[in-house]
């Protein structure tokens, strides 16, 4: 039986790796993750868990002791954020090469300089490269919900490759919501103990981590590739399962009023929950427009991202991370990419907002979906991107 | 001490490896595979063991052998020792295994200190060997803080104005040891019964060890490479590499010098310090050999030792 619990975005998803019954856990604190760290470490001096908990002297020995751990077989989750999340980046690249199937919260915040503990995208879009499944989680129960889906997903043998479950700095991390969670057994039916393909084992003795000449280093990462292209069938028969579970229907995109929309917000995480309240507030006005939120942003969704924005003729992509120099931010030049690959003629503007944790109030929101509306209408994009809410 | 019948005749470090002929780091890391006492997972940081023993598809090792980057062994061997203990305890694996770290003197003194720290801090149970050829060999050569004062590298040329590097070498086990460990060891490979003998003990003990062993290079010091062996026991009888061990914080010389060999004789077999026999740089000849008298009266004192 599933039960309500009052959770923080940190606390659902501390909850969600208690019941999914991991070995190892090596991670250090860092705002706005901290509280991750701290409830599993009360977790396991309570002897709630049997996870072995390393703390760590920095990010990169945590993700370091992750891959030493996962490659052992054993189920490993971490968490981090910003600096720490940079400080990761050498080993992520690792993790994803070594195809360990580590876990990771990652409690979105900014990247320094200047200093800033707020929330935006700016840290797991720099390491957007590096091999990793990501998820972008809207509230509470979504992230608790991913983090199960997470495990999955990654230790399934056609995938073997790590995922990422964000969650907004503060907006998510420290915000109290009502999160069903379900019971340990459920976890259990849902996610038996890890199955590794191939491990250290020291009785049937391997080499992981070899050099790999321009002979055969390609070829390596080349199935890589093919692995998160996997990783698709994989989600979508997760995300079934998992919804015969709890009733709970996950996808790589969700949407919102998108069957008849002339104009759409496309964003990541809990932005999308503002847009959709300011898209109803649209729609009872007689304006047409419908919000679209990449769940899974990588391996990026563009047949079903094609399909949720059907027939729409404009769209705002947001962004809450600068691609500094670059013609469009992330997630913008994604869906531009993608609308080229299917031959899609719609207008596309980008909007760079919230960095720093910045809010986007449902007014800028509002005014965004006008000037799509507009765009719409005229065909015509005068701006390609904008700056929400700051002072130029 | 190990006696030559007692150790294995099974080779689980092959030749075949790319380290240079005479490369002292093969002949640790052949010795240090003839210490093992059951299951044993080595953990290799960047450097020129790991590129030269596994080039993909081909491997010398026998035992599961991981390598994940240059400044984390020591934090990779913590993941691994935590994992089996978790699931040790949910009963989904039943032995015990060795974990045994190896870096570079790079890997250790400079880039991995970190890492190493974290983990004696933290107790895991591996054994942390560093082989020190006294540079970044597998890059070229350049100096890391175990490079003696004087020594040429590329990135501490013998110039006309700076004749070498002009810094001293860090104190490793001290820094080990006051991590408060159980035990910390030097060694070199000209000593095999003693650095076997070590390796044994490192493994055995209950919690981390670390052990430095001294890897003559042919390649960086410029020495000939039928020498190295030699090399490695002039280090020790020249009393520039002290050979000693740390066991619950009390300082042991495993190998007396009483009558040291001049130290010119160690330094004369290498390239790297050939300027320094420059009548112009006499200082800093002087200045390397007094580094190592303090060096020795200070261990020696530690050990309790009178010389
Ligand atoms: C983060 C990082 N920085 C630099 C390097 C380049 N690098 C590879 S091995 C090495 C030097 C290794 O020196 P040492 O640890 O003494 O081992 P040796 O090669 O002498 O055996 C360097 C600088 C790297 N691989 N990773
Ligand atoms: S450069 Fe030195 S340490 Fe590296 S393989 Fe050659 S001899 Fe060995
Ligand atoms: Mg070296």
């Amino acid at each position: 039986m599933a039960r309500l619990m009052g959770l923080t975005g940190n606390e659902a998803i501390a909850y969600a790796v208690k019941q999914c019954n991991v070995d190892v856990v090596a991670a250090y604190p860092i705002t706005p993750q901290t509280i991750m760290v701290e409830v599993i470490s009360e977790y396991v001096h309570n002897g709630e868990i049997n996870a072995e908990f390393i703390c760590v002297e920095s990010e990169h020995s945590a993700m370091s002791a992750c891959v030493g751990a996962s490659l052992t077989g054993a189920r490993v989750f971490t968490a981090t954020a910003s600096q720490g999340l940079a400080l990761m980046h050498e080993m992520l690249y690792i993790a994803s090469g070594l195809r360990c199937p580590i876990v990771m919260g990652v409690a979105n915040r900014a990247l320094s300089a200047p200093i800033n503990i707020h929330g935006d995208h700016s840290d797991m879009m720099g390491s957007r490269d590096c091999g990793w499944i990501q998820i972008y989680a809207e509230n509470a129960q979504e992230a608790y919900d991913w983090i199960i889906q997470a495990f999955k997903i990654a230790e399934d043998p056609r995938v073997l490759l790590p995922v990422s479950v964000n969650i907004d700095g503060f907006i998510l991390s420290h915000s109290m919501e009502g999160v069903s969670v379900l019971d340990d057994e459920d976890v259990l039916s849902f996610l038996p103990p890890r199955k590794p393909v191939i491990t250290v084992d020291p009785d049937k003795p391997i080499t992981v981590g070899a050099l790999c000449l321009p002979d055969y280093y390609f070829e390596i990462k080349f199935q890589q590739i093919q692995a998160l292209k996997e990783a698709y069938n994989v989600i979508r028969e997760v995300n079934r399962e998992y919804e015969k579970l709890t009733g709970r229907r996950y996808d790589f995109v969700d949407s919102y009023a998108m069957d008849d929309a002339d104009a759409a917000i496309v964003c990541l995480g809990s932005t999308a929950g503002t847009a959709k309240a300011v898209a109803r507030w649209l729609r009872s006005e007689g304006k047409k427009v419908g919000v679209v939120k990449p769940w899974v942003y990588r391996p990026f969704p563009e047949e079903e991202l094609i399909k949720a924005l059907g027939d729409v003729k404009a769209l705002a992509v947001l962004d809450k991370a600068c691609s500094f120099g670059a013609p469009f931010n992330a997630l913008c030049s994604d869906i531009i990419a993608t609308l080229y690959r299917y031959g899609k003629d719609i207008k596309v503007f980008n909007c760079l907002y919230g960095l720093g944790g910045r809010d986007i109030t449902p007014n800028d929101l509002k005014a965004i979906f006008n000037d799509a509306l507009e765009i719409a209408k005229t065909g015509i994009v005068k701006e390609y991107m904008k700056f929400i809410g700051v002072r130029e | 001490m190990v006696r030559l019948h007692d150790l294995p005749v099974e080779e689980l470090f092959t030749s075949g490896h790319r380290l240079c002929a005479g490369c002292g780091a093969g002949i640790i890391m052949r010795m240090t595979m003839k210490a093992l006492r059951g299951p044993t997972i080595v953990v290799n940081a960047t450097g020129c063991v790991e590129v030269s023993s596994t080039i993909y598809p081909y491997t010398s090792w026998k035992v599961s052998w991981v390598h994940v980057a240059f400044e984390n062994a020591a934090a990779v061997a913590s993941g691994i020792e935590a994992a089996y203990k978790a699931m040790r305890r949910r009963g989904a694996w039943d032995k015990h295994v060795d974990v045994i770290a190896i870096a570079g003197d790079g890997g250790t003194f400079d880039i991995g200190i970190q890492a190493l720290s974290g983990a004696l801090e933290r107790g895991h149970d591996f054994l942390y060997i560093c082989y020190d050829n006294e540079a970044y060999m597998n890059t070229g050569i350049q100096r890391s803080g175990a490079t003696p004062h004087g020594a040429a590298t590329t990135t501490s040329p013998a110039g006309k104005k700076i004749p070498g590097k002009p810094e001293f070498k860090k104190d490793l086990i001290g820094i080990c040891a006051a991590h408060g460990i159980e035990y910390a060891a030097t060694a070199s490979p000209a000593y095999w019964s003693d650095y076997i003998t070590k390796v044994r003990k490192g493994l055995e003990v209950n919690g981390p060890a670390v052990i430095h062993v001294f890897s003559p290079c042919p390649l960086g010091m410029r020495h000939d490479s039928s020498k190295s062996i030699e090399i490695a026991r002039l280090a020790v009888q020249t009393r520039y590499w002290p050979v000693y061990e740390v066991e619950r914080g009390k300082y042991k010389l495993n190998i007396k010098v009483p009558q040291p060999k001049p130290l010119i004789e160690f330094l004369k077999m290498q390239e790297r310090f050939r300027h320094l026999f420059q009548p112009e740089f006499q200082h800093e000849l002087e200045a390397l050999q007094r580094w190592v008298d303090d060096n020795w009266r200070r261990i020696t004192a530690l050990c309790g030792e009178t010389t």
